[in-house]
Order: C-alpha cells, then sequence, then structure tokens
C-alpha cells in the first residue's frame, strides 16, 4: 500500500540543522576549491596586491627609514583595501556572470541546493582570501619594510579586510546579475581600477584634487581605506567610525536591492 | 499510513500522473516557445520529447524543473507547482549547459551534489552507475565531452530522485558512449524511475521510450508508441527504377512525397498497394521495386514535413 500511494505525496524533508550547516560548510570548501585552483584568480587577486605593495611601498619609497615606514603602513590599509576590493568583485561578479550566464547555476538551481548556501559560500570564499591578502600584507611589511604594529592593530586591520568583503561582495553581486559572462572581467576591472584610483587607493586621498575627494564620500572603497587607516593609526578624516559604518551599510543594502530586482527580473527568464 | 495519502483518488489507479501541464504557454519575447501544450508523464514511463532544435523541448523541461514561468496555463509535478522547493528533492535533471566549473574534480562534484539531497546514493554507487570510478579523481576540465556527459548525467541521480529529466543527454556523444548512456538511461527505468528525455535524435527515442510525443513549433503534433507514431505518420517507402518523371510520379493518388535520382525513386505512400499498382500499369517496365515500413526517422520527417506545410497555408 504504501510503495503505491506514498509517490504522490509531497513533503519537504526535514533537514537537521547539523545536515544544513555540513551542506553549508560543503558548499563553501569547493567553492574556495574551485577559486584557488585558478591560477588567474589566484593571481590577480592575491599577487596582484602584494606585488603594488611590493613596488609602492617598499622599492619606490624614500630612503629615510621613518617616512619609509610610514608608507608602507600606509599602503598596508590602502592596498589591503584594493586588494580585498579585487577578491570580492571577482569571486562574486566574474563567477557569478559566468554560472549564470553559461548554464550552471540551472543546473544548481533545478537541484534542492538552498540559494543561501551558494552564496555564502561565495562570500566565505571572498573572506578567506581577504584574509589572506591581509595577513600576506603583513607578513611583508613587517619584514622588509620596518612597519610596527601592536598586535591588536594589525588584527583589527585584518578584522575589517575581512568584513569588507561584505559591502565588495554585494556589490560585486549586482555586478554579476549585470555583466554578461564574456564580459564580466572587462566590466570588473572597468570598475575596480578607477574606484581605486578615486577612493584615493593608489594616492593617497589628502594628495587627491578637491573634487576627487567629494566623489571619494560616495565610493564605497574609500570608506573600507578609511577605516583600514584608523585601525593603523593613519587616519586623517573628519568622520566618525559609525559615520563610516552607516554609509558602508547604506552601500550594501543598496547593492543587495538591485541585485534582488535583477534576480527578479531573471526568475523565469533564460537564466538562473 | 495516514488517512491523507490514502484519500489521493488515483493513487490506487495506474497509470500514476507524475507530471502534467495544461494549455500551457511561453514566449520569449517574439519567439513562441510553447503554444497551448497538454502532456502527461506517467509513473514509471520513459517519456521521449523528440524534435528538432528549437521546438521546444528544453523549454518544457525548463518549466517542469520551475525555472522558467508560464504566461498561461498550468504545470504540476507530483501534484504541486515545481516551483516549490519539495518537488526538488525527489526530481534530478541534467540540463545543457555550456561550462561547469572546470577546477573541481568528478568526485567532488558529485560529493556536492550528493550532500543537497537528503537521502543520496552512496558516492561510490553514483560514479559506478555513471561509469566514473576510473576518472573519480580527475578534474572536470580534463575530460572528453562524453566523460563530461557522464558526470552531468551523475548529478542528475545522485539524489536517488524518483523522477528524471534528461534533456538531450547523449548530444555530441558517439556511438558507443550513446550505447553506453542508454543502458544506463534503461537500467534506471527498470529501478522504477520515471524518465522524461528529450533527443533530436529519431533511433534514440525508439530506442529508449515506451511512449513519444514529437514537438515542432512550440505544439505537441503527435503522441504515441513508436509504433503508434509510425502507423500514424506515412505508412510506406515503395523504391524503384523507372522512366517515369518524378511529376508522373506524384500525380499518383496516395502519393505523398517523391525524391528521384535520375531513373532511381524514393516514394513516401500512405498505403503501398493501390500506388503500386498504378506504377505498374504506367510502366510495366518498371524494375527494383522494394516496400519497405517507414522508420522512425523517415515517420518523424514528414510528420513535422506535414505539419509545416499545414501551417503555412
Amino acid at each position: 500500500m504504501a510503495a503505491t500511494t506514498i509517490t504522490t505525496q509531497l513533503a519537504v524533508p526535514q533537514r537537521s540543522l547539523r545536515s544544513l550547516a555540513g551542506l553549508f560548510a560543503k558548499e563553501a570548501k569547493y567553492e574556495v576549491l574551485k577559486n584557488i585552483r585558478i591560477p588567474i584568480y589566484a593571481a590577480s587577486t592575491i599577487v596582484f596586491p602584494l606585488m603594488f605593495y611590493v613596488l609602492f611601498g617598499i622599492v619606490l619609497t624614500p630612503n629615510n627609514p621613518v617616512n619609509r615606514s610610514e608608507d608602507a603602513t600606509y599602503l598596508l590599509a590602502t592596498m589591503g583595501t584594493f586588494g580585498v576590493m579585487g577578491a570580492s568583485l571577482f569571486g562574486f561578479a566574474v563567477s557569478l556572470a559566468m554560472e549564470r550566464g553559461q548554464g550552471w547555476l540551472q543546473v544548481k538551481r533545478a537541484s534542492p541546493m538552498p540559494l543561501a548556501a551558494y552564496f555564502t559560500a561565495k562570500l566565505v570564499s571572498a573572506m578567506l582570501f581577504s584574509g589572506a591578502i591581509a595577513l600576506a600584507l603583513l607578513a611583508i611589511g613587517f619584514t622588509f619594510a620596518h612597519v610596527r604594529l601592536a598586535p591588536v592593530r594589525a588584527a583589527e586591520l585584518v578584522g575589517i579586510l575581512v568584513m569588507a568583503s561584505i559591502p565588495f561582495g554585494a556589490m560585486g553581486l549586482t555586478l554579476g546579475y549585470i555583466a554578461k559572462p564574456n564580459s564580466a572581467p572587462a566590466v570588473v576591472n572597468l570598475i575596480y581600477l578607477p574606484l581605486s584610483f578615486c577612493s584615493g587607493l593608489w594616492i593617497p586621498i589628502f594628495l587627491l584634487p578637491k573634487f576627487l575627494r567629494e566623489v571619494a564620500r560616495v565610493l564605497p572603497p574609500f570608506h573600507i581605506s578609511q577605516l583600514a587607516l584608523r585601525a593603523v593609526g593613519m587616519s586623517r578624516d573628519a568622520y566618525s567610525v559609525s559615520a563610516h559604518v552607516q554609509a558602508l551599510a547604506g552601500f550594501t543594502l543598496l547593492f543587495l536591492g538591485i541585485a534582488v530586482v535583477l534576480y527578479r527580473r531573471d526568475e523565469g527568464q533564460l537564466y538562473g | 499510513m495516514s488517512a491523507a495519502i490514502a484519500s489521493i483518488p488515483y493513487a490506487v489507479s495506474p497509470p500514476v500522473s507524475v507530471a502534467q501541464t495544461r494549455h500551457l504557454t511561453k514566449t520569449y519575447g517574439s519567439v513562441t516557445a510553447l503554444r497551448d501544450v497538454d502532456f502527461e508523464l506517467r509513473r514509471g514511463e520513459l517519456l521521449a520529447l523528440l524534435g528538432p532544435n528549437g521546438a521546444g523541448k528544453t523549454t518544457l523541461v525548463r518549466m517542469l524543473l520551475g525555472l522558467a514561468n508560464p504566461d498561461s496555463g498550468r504545470v504540476t509535478v507530483f501534484d504541486a507547482d515545481p516551483r516549490e522547493e519539495a518537488m526538488r528533492y525527489r526530481v534530478g535533471a541534467m540540463l545543457q549547459v555550456a561550462r561547469v566549473p572546470e577546477t573541481l574534480k568528478v568526485r567532488e562534484h558529485i560529493d556536492l551534489f550528493s550532500s543537497y539531497y537528503p537521502n543520496p546514493l552512496p558516492v561510490a554507487e553514483t560514479l559506478r552507475i555513471a561509469g566514473l570510478e576510473d576518472l573519480k579523481d580527475r578534474r572536470f576540465g580534463e575530460l572528453s565531452g562524453g566523460q563530461r556527459q557522464r558526470v552531468l548525467f551523475a548529478i542528475s541521480i545522485c539524489g536517488d530522485p524518483d523522477l528524471l529529466f534528461l534533456d538531450e543527454p547523449t548530444v555530441g556523444l558517439d556511438v558507443e558512449a550513446r550505447r553506453l548512456m542508454w543502458t544506463q538511461i534503461r537500467a534506471l527505468v527498470a529501478r522504477g524511475k520515471t524518465v522524461l528525455l528529450t533527443t533530436h535524435y529519431l533511433n534514440e527515442a525508439d530506442a529508449l521510450a515506451d511512449r513519444i510525443l514529437v514537438l515542432q513549433h512550440g505544439s505537441i503534433v503527435a503522441e504515441g508508441t513508436s509504433a503508434e507514431i509510425k502507423a500514424r505518420a506515412i505508412g510506406k517507402q515503395v523504391r524503384f527504377t523507372s522512366r517515369l518523371t518524378p511529376e508522373e510520379i506524384r500525380g499518383i493518388a496516395g502519393v505523398l512525397s517523391v525524391t528521384s535520382d535520375r531513373q532511381k525513386h524514393e516514394v513516401q505512400v500512405q498505403a503501398a498497394e493501390p500506388v503500386v499498382r498504378e506504377l505498374l500499369n504506367r510502366d510495366s517496365w518498371l524494375t527494383d521495386l522494394e516496400v519497405t515500413s517507414a522508420g522512425l526517422e523517415e515517420a518523424f520527417l514528414a510528420l513535422t514535413q506535414n505539419h509545416n506545410s499545414n501551417g503555412s497555408n
């Protein structure tokens, strides 16, 4: 009896909290493995910021050791921001645009995968890469550029850079829903590089012309870098921490809102 | 056994419908992908959705999976809206995908998808069924086209689903790999799974399906067993050598189409006898006469061409 009748009965199997946690963990693990094995991703997200840091923070600095270590400390915050922005934008925007546009997300969505696991995995991956970038920068700074930071401050810097994956990830999510798979890397670079410059990640913000400093106020990387500079004790800005955090929360919500709208537009169309 | 389950009316009277559509219509921009489609998938059967590229097969599969919304009409799978999460636990899907993450290993892809289901097959079992045991530690990017198809197949079965959607499972496979996939699909049906298969390979539908739906321009133009489809379509094919011109042959009642190579002619007819009688009347020197029953391939071609000319009138 049971064998013949049970087929038409449809019930959502109850997942235990433990199996759900296992599922999320597995999704995240494979997202990280997937990314770490893509040479171009690992290279452009980790190697580039480190290379630029060595170049601008160590090689091309004045000989005066005091200035030198100050510059290297300053760049720790700004290049760190640059690095985590790259990790999050590429990790979200490019991979989402590709997986969406090339049909892979459809395969996943045809399965019982909770969509939240998919996005959480991307966030975990971005955070992990961000943490690795921050730690690598610190190691280089301490070893080669005479950077001296109290452990608490260094930890604070790492924490801020890891958390930066949230607003940058939200931004990447929006881009991932806008960009086509083939153009996504170009679109990300087109946004990533000018945004870094205008936020004072390449040239310190106080050296930028006044109108650019005004523009920077509406750019998420500016706020991240100011928080990071504050952590290393090199902030010169007039805003409070809570002003930066509020701005970042606002950006995050805005990007998530746009992403939801774009997701709904996608829903029921060709893409996932 | 609860009363709720026992009260499902058709649960006791086979065949049980596991999926159906009613007046299903879907357009993408100016293209009508599906037009008023009514169909039913019954438990334990292998139904082939046969049609040329662009006929709407993939769109229909997407809608059955809840990945696309109908413009009008209704889709139900296991008596529920396919967009509901519950359906996905009992369904597996092999979809056409342009690119799969290439840096994950075969075993890892299967491990991940297995974790989505409450009662998955052991990974080793999935690998065995899909014939991937020797490839389990290869990265997806290192696999050949046929091996990639097998991974997508493995992903569709790893959750041990009751209902499988296989969208063009053998596209791009060589003959041997295709036969292997057929064997695996047959084994699933033998284990009681319900399978909806889309294909534009006519011999594939003929070889595998209990029932065939022929889809063209978003509409179902024929439905039945392979034999029924053949019977409904053009019955016979007549080949011969004759001095008659194609125009003269075309003029004979009952002739549906003529293809000629100099004096060799191939004629599609509904019934062979009256046409052959008339041919011999007109040309007593006619030689090499051969009458064959149309295979599904011809049947299908004729079906869709017929439909085409009707549609354009």
